[in-house]
């Protein structure tokens, strides 16, 4: 029955190759920590992509009950850590996961760094590799003011003042940022799109082109 | 696949098509490209991933189940007083810009210039060190920039929390995220709700009633002269918790620990009955 199916959008659409293509290739033996342990190094971007993948799905279970506005964002965020079932453990994970994937995409940047796997052919990967470091740091910044609590307002507010004092373009970032003269109303919510809909659009459209690399490309060979 | 020589498809594709007519699956470039033991990526390799992504999950869990997210007071804009604070991962830049030379009349060189050539050398890095050689010892200079650069942020993010928990002593304050966590465990310990901080102060109901100014005399050195408690747990809200009989023999015999004393020496039966079912109204 279920093969059936298969075949019949095979047929058609010639899937095949598709998951082919991911699926069937040989992890050589240097990066592999079952022969040698010290090939662990090589295990941090998976767990950075793994930690990615429950940023996403925990965020997509806070915005459920999250709620960007001023009034309302610290209530939800106390309603969801105190009162929601699991909530406190989902928004633990959101919070603490965000550390996490700092931690493993910095321990990753520098494996790639030291192994010299950055080289030809390699360099635009590196390059979309440190987009996503941006993005990331992106995502810390603007998430960190969601929950409108003291340390929110006041780091986002320090943060956009650095911002302001660049030269010529500094009041416009300002500006954007803010969206008035103050951290206030409309601050909250353009950090909560930015943070929602911007930077995650841009992180998965750079992580795609990150793994079409290194398929295209494969991982570079022993040192 | 689909655009095969089987006769019996549903589908055939047309000679004048775009759809390439590909072979099968192309070998990857990595496929026999290394000496040793290469392993199938699915399902050998995937699996025991799987097994170490568990692992690492159970152990984040853990973490989260103990260790509550942070979440302070509030914000509140007015406040003068609170000490900013930045994620620990930011906390280099911020330290950064505390210096001289980076800061003041430089501040240019310190959140343009210097984090500019750094984060911009480090996004061009393949294009800095264009040598063939990979292994770090044989690239001093590259290695050792970044090694250099690490341990200035390390040094960096250790300065500034340092500093931060300096100015945490001499203001004399802990994070508002510590206060309200520790708020809210002594309240439960105690019986009370956990306190909302987004509630204002409760007001005293029925304040003009002849027993708030017993109350005045024998409770305030106890329950705060506001009732929102000290020694003793709050008596706003009180009327929550326990029923004018209970309310009554805890002023009566005081209460069970013995931490309340009796006042059945020092009120009369009429009065702490007054004083009771006053009390009892003290809802919220």
């Amino acid at each position: 029955m279920f093969k059936n199916v298969y075949n019949w959008i095979d047929e058609r659409l010639d899937i095949t190759p598709l998951w082919r293509d991911v699926a069937d290739h040989e992890v050589p033996e240097h990066v592999n920590p079952a022969h040698h342990f010290s090939a662990f190094v090589y295990c941090f971007g998976g767990l950075t992509f793994f930690i990615t993948v429950i940023q996403i799905l925990s965020g997509m279970f806070l915005t459920m009950y999250y709620v960007p506005d001023i009034i309302h964002a610290y209530a939800s965020v106390d309603f969801l850590q105190h009162q929601v079932a699991f909530g406190q453990i989902v928004r633990g994970m959101h919070h603490f996961g965000a550390s996490l994937v700092i931690v493993m995409m910095f321990l990753h940047t520098l494996r790639v760094f030291f192994t010299g796997s950055y080289k030809a052919p390699r360099e635009m990967n590196w390059v979309v590799g440190m987009l996503i470091f941006f993005i990331m740091l992106g995502l810390g910044f603007t998430g960190y003011l969601l929950p409108w609590d003291n340390k929110a307002y006041y780091a986002t507010k320090v943060g956009v003042e650095i911002a302001a004092s660049v030269p010529y373009i500094g009041p416009y970032i300002a500006d954007f940022l803010y969206g008035g003269d103050i951290v206030g109303a409309q601050t909250l919510t353009r950090f909560f799109a930015i943070h929602v809909f911007f930077l995650p659009g841009a992180l998965i459209a750079m992580l795609a082109a990150h793994f079409l690399m290194i398929r295209k490309q494969g991982i570079s060979g022993p040192l | 696949m689909a655009h095969g020589h089987k006769s019996n498809e549903k589908v055939v594709f047309v000679g004048d098509s775009r759809v390439k007519k590909a072979g099968m699956f192309q070998t990857p470039p990595d496929y026999t490209a290394f000496p040793g033991k290469s392993e199938a990526f699915i399902p050998n390799f995937l699996l025991k991933e799987w097994m170490v992504g568990c692992v690492v999950l159970v152990g984040f869990l853990v973490w989260v189940i103990a260790e509550p997210a942070p979440l302070g007071y509030p914000a509140d804009p007015t406040n003068a007083s609170f000490i900013p604070m930045p994620d620990w991962y930011f906390l280099f830049l911020y330290q950064f810009l505390k210096y001289p030379y980076v800061s003041q009349d430089y501040v240019l060189l310190g959140t343009m210039g210097i984090p500019g050539i750094m984060f911009g050398a480090l996004m061009l890095a393949p294009f800095l060190d264009t040598g063939k050689e990979r292994r770090f010892y044989r690239r001093p200079i590259a290695s050792s920039l970044m090694l250099l650069t690490l341990a200035s942020c390390v040094y960096l993010t250790v300065v500034s929390w340092d500093h931060y928990q300096h100015m945490l002593a001499e203001n004399n304050t802990i994070p508002e995220h510590h206060e309200r966590a520790d708020k809210a465990r002594e309240a439960i310990e105690r019986g009370e709700p956990r306190p909302n901080p987004l509630k204002k102060a409760a007001a005293i109901i029925e304040a003009d009633d002849p027993a708030m100014s017993i109350a005045q005399a024998q409770c305030i050195g106890c329950h705060a002269a506001d009732f929102s408690g000290a020694v003793g747990p709050a008596l706003i809200g009180v009327g929550n918790r326990m029923t004018q009989e209970e309310i009554a023999a805890i002023i009566t015999n005081g209460s069970e620990n013995g931490a309340m004393p009796h006042f059945n020496d020092k009120l009369s039966a009429e009065e702490i009955d007054q004083l009771a079912v006053w009390l009892a109204k003290q809802t919220q």
